[in-house]
């Protein structure tokens, strides 16, 4: 009894520090709705409110009308999809050597992986900018793409290579024993296991590049190849003085993309892990 | 087929992205000028195209192409292009960040490329907040002094007395003043509120008119911290205000401008000390029937002086066409389009011819307030010291911020200012 009553307790505390945690979370992005529908003289007002007393569109028409938004979303995008699925089709061949293939070269790149995470990107930027100026992609979304993938390679590299040492190797083994060939069984036995670790990176590729301002802002250089977060700046002024209703409005269309595509994209992880269960 | 739909999608991409590829401007056509802009609110973004426009309709051999920058992040956008070779031809930035662009040779030396016109036309004390060694590396032509907006209706019931440019408050009145005032007001109201996130501008640029000056320039050229009495006055009227008097709010310390504005609507500040731009957000966002004034900042021994870091238009060193882009400022910069630029962005003119326009006088919005606050303006005093970023952020900031709030005094704020300071500067000024 008394055991039932602390189990309880402190599953009623785990739910309380998830609801806690939740609304930590939510709280920025709802606020930043409610931003986006308030009227100017309501911005400004010594008391906020939740809902807008008298909520209006006039934020959002002068995000458009002040910047190219539905450009810089769709070149976002593709820069962000391309980065995605470039990350992941060189990632997957290479995380399957790392964790199937110990070895001192396999140890070697797991610590150069990590390592290259911890330069700040103002340590990389100029000698990369020369890189691509000579290659003459500067100014150009496909630079933008390369120095994506190469900046989300090593993180998903080390995520991928976590999944295929999940798999266990005793089911592509069992492959082998019933006649299939090294191809057959990466294709038809791994490869499905992989699944959910595989979208989940391509989504850590995804978001990363979505995101990204830095890079974009100092590669891109006219108005039509700019990417939202370096549009979004536009909305600032000198002295961290903001637009704000229009601000809110922005980067509340910002999040939209990303929100869809993981919404999507999340029962395809949770179910790529059931099957994996099921077949293991 | 999946097979076939992922190799479809791929070359889709492939190609969409070799589209997307920056092209070479076509030989033999007119010369392509890069102007990057900052200009970021509505009206003033609408006046720099407008002005855009109107320059390459009229010269078909030199065509400017208009690209958006941000505030927010132009220095290493700006040194990433300068260090690759590919910064724009011309550059809109504001001076206090141009003096390592100065200094590095990454801006070109004005001075002969400017038409005499132009250059007579904005005033010595403007023009040295450009000049970096023997050159001038920017035309400095919008400039933005700190100005009070006040409650009118506040400010006139207390019936305290109202200051004009031409009759300001002295800081000791204004101490006096705002004691009063706060008084008058009522429990959790103050009569003003100090955003101190930026402590360390505040206390220089308003300094000046104490005769404060901080950085002395030897014979030698080389730059030192002295902190006279006078460097003492407005920091410490603040530092007695928020902690003596109880008569500025302690909680807007380490706040924006526009975070105050709120409690400046809601009746719980009386003034509020501003860049004369905020001006547009206050009409924006003022709820109806809100009265508001802008008032000249308190004098000191020298008068309305303040110090400011006016925004500038300069030229890469780099640029192959210094002579086109000179041009094309003297066009943009012309009085007439400095009032346009200047209404957009709710700031004042540096040209004379410029600010004497009449839609800069008069009294709504307080234009002629800013205008009359315009001619005692003065390079803001750390202006060109090299070193002084670091100061600033390592040094000042963290001293001043302590200062206001009351955790040190005086003497332990000029010690650290003083000592840590030069320090920091002879690092500099050893190279």
């Amino acid at each position: 009894m008394s055991t039932l009553r602390t189990s309880r307790a402190a599953r009623f505390g785990q739910y309380l520090a998830l609801l806690a945690y939740l609304v930590f979370l939510a709280f920025p992005f709802l606020w930043l709705i409610s931003t986006a529908f308030k009227p100017a003289p309501e911005l400004g007002s010594l008391h906020p409110t939740w809902i807008p007393k008298d909520p209006t569109l006039a934020n959002f028409r002068q995000a458009f009308d002040e910047q190219p938004l539905l450009q810089a979303a769709g070149n976002s995008l593709v820069a962000a999809l391309a980065a995605a699925l470039i990350a992941v089709v060189i990632a997957t061949p290479m995380a399957y050597v790392m964790a199937r293939h110990r070895g001192r070269l396999a140890t070697a790149a797991t610590g150069w992986v990590v390592v290259s995470q911890a330069f700040p990107f103002v340590l990389v930027i100029i000698p990369l900018f020369l890189v691509l100026k000579n290659l003459h992609l500067i100014n150009s979304l496909l630079g933008l793409v390369m120095v994506y993938v190469v900046w989300s390679l090593p993180f998903a590299l080390w995520m991928l290579t976590g999944y295929v040492r999940a798999v266990p190797a005793e089911l592509e083994e069992a492959a082998a024993v019933d006649g299939a060939g090294r191809l057959r069984t990466l294709v038809s036995v791994t490869a499905p296991l992989l699944a959910p670790g595989i979208v989940a990176t391509a989504l850590f590729a995804f978001i990363t590049a979505w995101n990204e301002f830095f890079f974009a802002l100092v590669l891109l250089k006219t108005p039509e190849k700019q990417t939202l977060p370096v549009v979004l700046t536009h909305f600032l002024g000198a002295e961290g003085v903001a637009d704000l209703g229009p601000l809110a409005a922005a980067a509340f269309l910002a999040t939209i993309p990303s929100l869809v595509i993981f919404a999507i994209i999340q029962k395809r992880i949770t179910g790529g892990m059931l099957t994996g269960a099921v077949k293991s | 087929m999946r097979v076939r739909v992922f190799t479809s999608a791929a070359a889709a991409l492939a190609l969409l992205l070799t589209g997307c590829s920056a092209g070479d401007d076509p030989e033999g056509g007119p010369i392509r000028l890069r102007f990057q802009s900052l200009a970021w609110q509505k009206e003033s973004v609408d006046a720099n195209k407008a002005l855009v426009k109107e320059w390459n309709a009229a010269h078909p051999g030199i065509q400017v192409d208009y690209v958006q920058g941000s505030w927010d992040s132009v220095h290493d956008q700006l040194l990433t292009s300068f260090e690759g070779g590919e910064a724009p031809d011309i550059i809109h930035d504001a001076s206090d960040d141009l003096a390592d662009f100065a200094y590095g040779g990454y801006l070109a030396d004005l001075t002969d490329l400017l038409p005499s016109r132009l250059k007579s036309d904005i005033p010595a004390r403007s023009w040295e907040t450009t000049t970096f060694g023997d050159g001038i590396h920017g035309v400095p032509f919008l400039q933005e002094p700190r100005v009070i907006m006040a409650d009118k209706r506040i400010l006139e019931s207390s019936g305290v007395r109202v200051p004009t440019p031409e009759h300001p408050w002295s800081w000791e009145e204004f101490r006096r003043i705002t004691k009063d005032l706060t008084a008058s007001m009522g429990e959790g109201r103050y009569a003003i509120a100090w955003p101190l996130k930026e402590p360390v501008s505040v206390s220089l640029n308003l300094g000046l008119s104490a005769g404060g000056q901080l950085f002395h320039r030897g014979a030698d050229g080389k730059v030192t911290i002295r902190f006279t009495e006078e460097d003492g006055v407005v920091p410490g009227t603040l530092r007695d205000q928020v902690n003596t008097d109880l008569s500025a709010s302690r909680s807007t310390l380490g706040t924006g401008g526009s975070d105050a504005l709120p409690g400046f609507f809601g009746g719980r500040y009386a003034m509020v000390p501003l860049g004369f731009s905020y001006r547009q957000q206050i009409a924006q966002q003022a709820p109806e029937g809100f009265e508001w004034t802008v008032l000249p900042a308190p004098a000191g021994k020298d008068g309305l002086a303040q110090g400011v870091s006016p925004q500038t238009l300069s030229i890469a060193e780099d640029s192959p066409h210094k002579k086109e882009a000179a041009q094309f400022l003297d066009f943009f910069l012309q009085p007439e389009n400095m009032v346009r630029l200047a209404r957009g962005d709710w700031m004042l003119p540096t040209g004379t011819a410029a600010l004497a326009d009449p839609s800069l006088h008069t009294a709504k919005d307080g234009w002629a307030t800013g205008a009359a606050v315009a001619r005692h303006l003065r390079s803001a005093p750390a202006q060109s010291v090299r070193g002084y970023p670091e100061w600033k952020d390592k040094v000042a900031t963290p001293a001043y911020q302590e200062f206001y709030s009351g955790a040190i005094d005086m003497a332990e704020l000029r010690k650290r200012l003083v000592e840590n300071g030069n320090l920091v500067l002879a690092r500099y000024q050893r190279r």
